[in-house]
């Protein structure tokens, strides 16, 4: 059997199998989040550490950390399917990295805004010029950026190709952000930040937070696909096919 | 090959001159800015000691920035910048010649201007030749990187404003480095040294990618 790899490359073939996703995705996704609220909340410990503990105000980290996560990750995501748009020229890819930056800069905002919250009982402070909260910010300004660019062409292709260089251009700072929370030697990078420190947490706490990451990522799925639908009909308005969605859509 | 950059760059270079305004303007700005920083803060000799490297840096780096909307938009004005992705010639080596030429105009100056903000700043002449030093490795890895975001926004309704949206982020790392060299060189133990290797490796990656990322964004606008 011959499989088509490039089926759902076509907006016509990837809109209906979005649709049927969506609903799917969202729903999973909100039972993750209320299991891993429910975890989070009442069968982790109710300090952190050991010789300075945190106290209840450390469950912050649930939805801190998987929102750092899924911020990097949402921006790599973002810059391969740019790049994957410039190589082959498809159309689907550039919608797709556009329906992914939004859903990467509030995840953006959800990891600064919840570490303001969080910097405030620990460290007295809601912000810090500390190079990790840093370059977390500098991340936010690359998806605004991306954004604003994008908006600011009106032909749709110059705007996905211009928006896309842009991505992959930006795409160097992301291992100084990476590098910034994962930093190899502590006595190189003295920060306020606590380096990632996964492998010393206690499980229930991790499991919590896993499921939240598991829960964010299918939510981004959810939201991308949701997004990506009404792009489609938007760029694609003047088909027949759209046209056909739309007239079925309107008599059901 | 080397013809048609040395073409370009002597071209560039004498439309500049014979319009000496657009290269005072940015002087003038960085030098402006420069002193404004004393009157709004206050003059206390120390502080001013304190916030002078970063002060100079962010100045240069707006100066720069400014001066970019004018790299290619009076090339791609008069269609002159069509017949250079007409030419047989690689179009990342004209956007070298054209972001050397535009380094030349705006950000040498700036590097000759530093010791006469720098006294205003009262740093040590040490400091001075470190800032010097520091912005004539900083200020090329700007207008490389500028003209990425320069020929992005070609031809766009409020490029300006948008164009330090988008290349600001990326001047992060040259602004930390460079001010940091500045900065360090007053502590007497410290050693400038890796801030400068980590600038050179920024400028030699700069000059390695940018031309290409531009030349494939003028491709992009202009298409």
């Amino acid at each position: 059997m011959k499989i088509n790899w490039f089926k759902y490359a076509s907006p016509t073939a990837f809109y209906p199998l979005a649709g049927r996703l969506v609903p799917v995705l969202f729903g999973a996704s909100l039972v993750l989040i209320l299991f891993s609220l429910y975890w989070g909340f009442f069968e982790t410990p109710d300090r952190l550490g050991g010789t300075n503990p945190q106290k209840e105000y450390y469950r912050i980290i649930f939805i801190h950390v998987p929102s750092a996560w899924m911020s990097m990750w949402l921006y790599l995501v973002l810059a391969a399917w740019a790049a994957i748009g410039l190589v082959f020229n498809t159309r689907l890819s550039f919608m797709m990295a556009n329906a992914v930056a939004p859903t990467g800069a509030i995840f953006t905002f959800i990891a600064l805004w919840t570490g303001a919250f969080w910097g405030r009982p620990s460290w007295g402070t809601y912000w810090d010029w500390d190079p990790r909260l840093t370059s977390e910010l500098i991340l936010f300004f690359l998806y605004i950026g991306y954004i604003a660019l994008h908006s600011a062409i009106d032909d749709v292709r110059r705007a996905d190709r211009a928006s896309a260089l842009l991505a992959i251009v930006g795409l160097v700072m992301l291992p100084v952000i990476f590098w910034s929370i994962n930093c190899p030697d502590p006595n190189q990078c003295a920060a306020l930040h606590q380096r990632s420190s996964l492998s010393d947490i206690e499980s229930n706490i991790l499991t919590a937070m896993l499921t939240m990451t598991l829960a964010f990522w299918i939510y981004s799925f959810a939201a991308a696909f949701a997004r990506l639908r009404s792009i489609i009909l938007t760029r694609e308005g003047d088909s027949t096919w759209v046209r056909g969605v739309l007239e079925r859509e309107a008599s059901a | 090959m080397l013809k048609v950059f040395t073409c370009i760059l002597t071209r560039d270079l004498t439309l500049a001159l014979r319009r000496r305004t657009d290269v005072l303007t940015t002087l003038f700005f960085f030098v402006i800015v420069v002193s404004l920083f004393p009157l709004g803060v206050g003059s206390e000799r120390e502080m001013l000691r304190e916030l002078g490297p970063g002060v100079v840096w962010v100045a240069a780096l707006l100066a720069s920035m400014l001066a970019l909307e004018r790299l290619f938009a009076a090339d791609f004005d008069d269609g002159t910048l069509e017949q250079m992705l007409l030419t047989g010639q690689p179009l990342s080596l004209l956007v070298l010649a054209k972001v050397i030429a535009h380094w030349l105009l705006t950000g040498l100056p700036l590097v000759i201007v530093a010791p006469l903000v720098a006294m205003q700043y009262h740093l040590d002449p040490a400091a001075v030749w470190i800032m010097m030093a520091s912005l004539l490795v900083g200020t090329p890895i700007l207008s490389l990187l500028g003209a990425i975001g320069a020929a992005l926004t070609l031809g766009l309704r409020g490029g300006g404003i948008l164009l330090s949206l988008l290349i600001l982020p990326l001047y992060i790392p040259v602004l930390v480095y460079g001010s940091g060299a500045v900065s360090v060189s007053m502590i007497e133990i410290a050693d400038t040294v890796p801030y400068f290797y980590l600038l050179g490796a920024f400028l030699l990656m700069a000059l390695l990618f940018a031309p290409l990322a531009s030349a494939a964004a003028l491709r992009i606008s202009t298409e």
